[in-house]
């Protein structure tokens, strides 16, 4: 049952990837991109998280973790960049 | 027993695989931007719980160690969402809207975010503390 329902959630996941990339390439402002590659990266610790699982290893945590972080850094710098021009001041 | 946890985990995993899907089928399916910030910011964050929580029971029931990396990624991830949204909004604000086309922003003529060099003087001119 668990086997199943890992599947259904990396196939999940994945069709939501997808729909990020497609809302990257037709987005028509810069803050549904930066909005798009936001959750590309929340869904990328999702399928981590989910492979860690699958294989039932601890060692994508640290991988998930980073992720986590230098999502949130990266969408902030870039969200800084275009409304002030640069980042740290 | 057993059972019953390998039912959780699976309805944690179900949950967390269709609150993910929602939130990217909204990102690309709503029509105006900050509809397009409600989805992705609250249903995708809810499916990462989701995972996360079927991550944590998996790895306390089945593998027999408690591993707290789980509760430390949602926590971050619970923690930044807001910030991330809040950014993602002033940027649309600052591109797309102007003053005029905000709605009302109660007893004052503008949103603070809006304000010119000026209007800060203004505002602050008849205060007390304004002088330093």
């Amino acid at each position: 049952m668990i086997e199943n329902a890992a599947y259904f959630a990396f196939a999940c996941f994945a069709l939501a990837m997808l729909m990020n990339l497609w809302k990257i390439v037709t987005a028509p402002d810069i803050a549904d991109r930066i909005l798009a590659l936001d959750t590309m990266f929340i869904n990328a610790i999702a399928l981590m998280v989910l492979y860690g699982l699958a294989l039932g290893t601890e060692i994508f945590f640290e991988a998930a973790m980073i992720i986590a972080m230098l999502g949130f850094v990266s969408t902030v710098a870039y969200a800084r960049f275009i409304l002030r021009g640069n980042i740290i001041e | 027993m057993a059972s019953l946890f390998e039912f959780l985990v699976a309805a944690f995993l179900v949950m967390g695989g269709v609150f993910g899907i929602v939130g990217s089928y909204g990102l690309i399916k709503l029509n105006d931007p900050m509809s397009r910030l409600h989805a992705p910011t609250k249903a995708t964050t809810l499916g990462v719980g989701g995972v996360l929580l079927a991550s944590l029971l998996h790895a306390a029931v089945f593998e027999e160690h408690v591993s707290i990396h789980e509760l430390m990624i949602t926590l971050f991830l619970f923690l930044t969402a807001p910030i991330t949204a809040n950014f993602i909004a002033k940027v649309h604000i600052h591109r797309q809207e102007t003053r005029e086309t905000m709605p009302p922003a109660g007893e004052d003529d503008h949103w603070a975010t809006h304000d010119k060099p000026e209007d800060e003087e203004r505002r602050t001119a008849g205060r007390p503390d304004a002088a330093q």
